[in-house]
C-alpha cells in the first residue's frame, strides 16, 4: 500500500472515533433526557440532562476538537506529510 | 500599517484595545455617578465602539486580492478563533438566545449543543481539506472539485439564499439596538447599522472583517460576562455562576411548583401585546421529547458545517494545520459566551421571581410594580407588560410578560447595576450582531463577485476591476438586506434558524462528500444541491401553509428533509453518471494531505 493510502486510511479511523464521540455527546445522550434527570449523578448540584445541555457537552466538543488536532497532527508527521514552513 | 509587523504584534495591539475599553467603561462609570444622562452614555457607547471598528476598518484598506478575498492567508490560530467567533455568535446568540432558554428551558438548549457540536463536524470533516484547497470562496471549492460553471452557479445560488436569510435578520438586529441606544426610528437606524456594517468590510474585505471581528469579540465577551457575574455576586447566587448556580436552579424548580404553571384564557392572552411571552414552561427539568431536542441539534449541526461566512474564516489561516487549530479556538471563545447563556437566563428568572429578593415581583401588589422605573421604561418600549385576569390585585406568575430581548437587555436595571451596565450591553450586541452581518455580507458579495462575476461572466477582468466589482456588489447586498430587514417580515430567531436548515439542505453533503467520497461528481453534486435546496424549501412552504409534516419534522427542522433528498439523489446521480476523471480524483488525493502547494494557486 502506498504511503498515501496509509495516511488516508489512519486518517479515516482518526475520524471514525472522532464522529463516534461526537454522536454520542450531541445526540446519544439525548436519548435519555428523563432517564439522565433522574439521575442521582449530579455534576456541581445540577439535574445531569440540565448540566450536559448548558456546560458537559459542550466543553466536551472544545477538548474534543484539541485532541483531534493533536492526534491528526501526529499521523501527518508520521508519514511526512506536515507542512514544513509551520508556525 | 497593517503589516508583517502588525502580525507580530497583534497581542500588544489588541492587549492596549482591551485595556482602553475597560478604561472608557470605568470613564463612563465615573460620568454617571456625576450625573450624565442614561441617554448620552448609550449613545457614548453605540459611537464610540463603531468609530473604533469604523478606524481598524479604514487602516485595513487594501488594493490586493488574496488580502481582500482571505485576509493574505496570515491570520494566527487564536486570533482567528477569536475572529471566527465573533463572526458566529450573532445578534440572536447575544440578544435572543437566554430569552429563548428563558422561556422555553431544555427544548431550547438543543441550539446551545447544535451550535457547538457543529464545530466538531467543521475540524474533521471539512475545515482543514478546505484549507488546502486554497479556495477564496465555498463555491470556488465546489466549482473546481467537481467543475463546471453548473456546479458552481448551484453553489452560488444555496449560499446566496441561505446568507441572505441570516443578513436579514442581523442587521434588524443592528438596527433594533442602534434605535433604542441613539433614539431614532427604527426604518432609519437599520441604514445607521447599514453604514457601520459596511464601513467594516468595504476597503478591506476579509483582511478588515478580520480585524474589526477580533475588535468586536472582545467587546461582546466583556459586555456578556460581566454582568452575569455582576448579578450573580450581587445577588449572592455564588462568585463564580457556573459552577455555583445548582442551588438556584433547584429554587426555580421550587417556586414554579407552588405558583403552578395556569394556562391564561385566550381572551387573557389577545390583550398581552404581540411578541411578548409569559413562563409556561419548566426551567431545568427535561420538557421536550428526545426526537424533538434531537433533531433541532442536528440540523443546527450540520448547518454549522455549512454556512459558508463561517468556512470561509477558516481559509485564512498561514496553514492546514493551524486551520484545524483555530477550529478549537473557535468552539473556546463561543463556550465562554453560550456556557453563560443558561446562567444568565437562571440569574435573571430568579430575580423576578422569588418573592424573597428584593427585586422579585411576583405576588406583588399589581400597583406596586406599576410604578417600579424599569418596568415602566421597558413597558414603553413594548418588552414588558403586566395584567391582573383574575382581579385579585396581586402578581400571578402568569399575569407577568416580557419580550425574548428584554431577558438580556433589561436584566442589568432589574438586578439594579448601574446603567453604565446596560450601556455596555447595548454596544455588545451591537458588536455581535455587526460582526456577523458582515461576514455574510462579505459571503455573498465575493462568491458573486469571484464566482459569477470574475470566474463565468469575465475571466479577463484584471486586479482593479474585480476589487470595484467585489466592493459595488457588497453595498448594492447591503441595501437589499436592510430594505428587507425594514419591512420586519419575521422574527430574528425563526430566520437565523432557517439559515441553518438552507444551507444544510443545499451544501452539507456536496462539500462533505467532496472530500470524503471520490467518486461523487459534478452531476451528483448539481442535482444534490438543487433538490436538495428544492425540497427543502417545498418541506416548509407546506409545513407553513397548514400542512401537517412528517416525522416530528417541523418549520425550524426542515433541513433533515433537506439533506436527506440531497444526500440520496447525489449518490444515485453519481453511480448514474460517468465516474471523475484522473485528474479530478489526483486533486482529491491532494487535497487530504497537508503538506504541498494548494491546489488552487495564491492568487486566481
Amino acid at each position: 500500500m502506498s504511503k498515501q493510502s496509509q495516511h488516508w486510511e489512519k486518517t479515516r479511523g482518526l475520524l471514525f472515533v472522532t464522529l463516534a464521540i461526537w454522536f454520542v455527546f450531541s445526540i446519544g445522550i439525548f436519548f435519555f433526557g428523563a432517564e439522565m434527570e433522574a439521575s442521582s449523578f449530579r455534576p456541581l448540584g445540577y439535574p445531569l440532562s440540565y448540566y450536559m445541555t448548558c456546560q458537559g457537552s459542550l466543553g466536551i466538543f472544545v477538548i474534543l476538537i484539541f485532541w483531534f488536532a493533536n492526534r491528526q497532527e501526529k499521523i501527518d508527521e508520521e508519514f511526512g506529510f506536515s507542512e514544513k514552513e509551520d508556525d | 500599517m497593517i503589516k508583517g509587523k502588525f502580525i507580530d504584534n497583534l497581542p500588544k495591539v489588541y492587549g492596549i484595545y482591551t485595556g482602553g475599553f475597560l478604561a472608557f467603561i470605568i470613564l463612563m462609570s465615573i460620568a454617571e455617578s456625576a450625573g450624565m444622562s442614561a441617554k448620552l452614555i448609550g449613545i457614548f457607547f453605540v459611537a464610540f465602539t463603531v468609530g473604533i471598528y469604523a478606524i481598524i476598518g479604514y487602516l485595513s484598506r487594501t488594493l490586493q486580492l488574496d488580502a481582500y478575498y482571505v485576509a493574505g492567508r496570515q491570520v494566527p490560530t487564536v486570533f482567528n478563533g477569536m475572529a471566527t467567533a465573533a463572526d458566529w455568535m450573532s445578534g440572536a446568540s447575544f440578544v435572543a438566545m437566554a430569552g429563548g432558554i428563558y422561556f422555553k428551558g431544555y427544548g431550547y438548549m438543543a441550539l446551545l449543543v447544535g451550535w457547538t457540536g457543529g464545530y466538531v463536524l467543521v475540524a474533521s470533516l471539512l475545515a482543514p481539506y478546505l484549507r488546502k484547497f486554497g479556495c477564496y470562496t465555498v463555491p470556488d471549492f465546489i466549482g473546481t472539485r467537481y467543475g463546471g460553471n453548473l456546479a458552481r452557479v448551484c453553489a452560488v445560488i444555496v449560499l446566496t439564499v441561505a446568507s441572505f436569510t441570516y443578513v436579514t435578520a442581523q442587521i434588524n438586529a443592528t438596527g433594533t439596538i442602534a434605535s433604542v441606544a441613539l433614539d431614532i426610528p427604527f426604518g432609519i437606524a437599520v441604514y445607521v447599522g447599514l453604514a457601520s456594517i459596511l464601513i467594516c468590510s468595504m476597503l478591506g474585505g476579509m483582511r478588515a472583517v478580520t480585524w474589526t471581528q477580533v475588535a468586536q469579540y472582545i467587546v461582546l465577551i466583556i459586555a456578556y460576562l460581566l454582568p452575569v457575574f455582576w448579578i450573580s455576586n450581587k445577588m449572592g447566587a455564588g462568585f463564580f455562576p457556573h459552577l455555583m448556580l445548582a442551588d438556584e436552579v433547584a429554587r426555580i424548580a421550587d417556586l414554579e411548583s407552588q405558583f403552578g404553571f395556569i394556562k391564561n384564557s385566550a381572551a387573557d392572552l389577545k390583550t398581552v401585546p404581540k411578541g411578548l411571552a409569559g413562563i409556561t414552561k419548566a426551567h431545568s427539568s427535561v420538557n421536550a421529547t428526545p426526537w424533538a431536542f434531537i433533531s433541532l441539534a442536528v440540523c443546527m449541526m450540520a448547518g454549522t458545517a455549512s454556512l459558508p461566512h463561517v468556512m470561509m474564516r477558516y481559509f485564512t489561516t498561514p496553514s492546514v494545520k493551524s486551520a484545524r487549530r483555530s477550529v478549537g479556538w473557535s468552539l473556546f471563545f463561543i463556550f465562554l459566551l453560550y456556557s453563560s447563556a443558561p446562567m444568565l437566563a437562571t440569574l435573571s428568572k430568579l430575580s423576578l421571581m422569588d418573592p424573597n429578593l428584593t427585586t422579585g415581583i411576583i405576588g406583588k401588589s399589581i400597583s406596586e410594580v406599576q410604578n417600579i422605573d424599569w418596568y415602566q421604561n421597558w413597558n414603553q418600549a413594548n418588552l414588558m407588560f403586566i395584567s391582573d385576569f383574575n382581579g385579585n390585585g396581586t402578581l400571578e406568575l402568569n399575569e407577568f410578560f416580557m419580550g425574548g430581548k428584554a431577558v438580556v437587555l433589561a436584566t442589568p436595571e432589574i438586578a439594579g447595576l448601574p446603567y453604565v451596565i446596560s450601556g455596555l450591553v447595548a454596544a455588545g450586541g451591537m458588536a455581535a450582531a455587526m460582526s456577523t452581518a458582515d461576514g455574510l455580507v462579505l459571503a455573498i458579495a465575493n462568491a458573486l463577485s469571484h464566482d459569477l462575476y470574475y470566474k463565468i461572466i469575465d475571466p479577463k477582468a484584471d486586479t482593479a476591476k474585480r476589487l470595484i466589482v467585489a466592493r459595488v456588489l457588497l453595498v448594492l447586498i447591503g441595501f437589499a438586506g436592510a430594505t428587507i430587514a425594514a419591512m420586519e417580515i419575521q422574527g430574528i430567531l425563526g430566520s437565523v434558524i432557517w439559515a441553518f436548515d438552507f444551507a444544510m439542505s443545499g451544501l452539507f453533503f456536496p462539500l462533505v462528500l467532496g472530500v470524503w467520497w471520490k467518486r461523487a461528481n459534478s452531476q451528483g453534486a448539481v442535482a444534490g444541491m438543487l433538490l436538495g435546496l428544492i425540497s427543502g424549501t417545498a418541506y416548509l412552504v407546506w409545513v407553513r401553509n397548514g400542512g401537517s409534516g412528517f416525522w416530528g419534522v417541523t418549520q425550524l427542522t426542515f433541513g433533515i428533509v433537506g439533506s436527506l433528498v440531497s444526500l440520496v439523489s447525489m449518490v444515485v446521480v453519481s453511480l448514474m453518471t460517468k465516474a471523475p476523471d484522473a485528474a479530478t480524483q489526483k486533486m482529491v488525493d491532494e487535497v487530504r494531505i497537508p503538506s504541498g502547494r494548494t491546489v488552487l494557486g495564491k492568487q486566481h
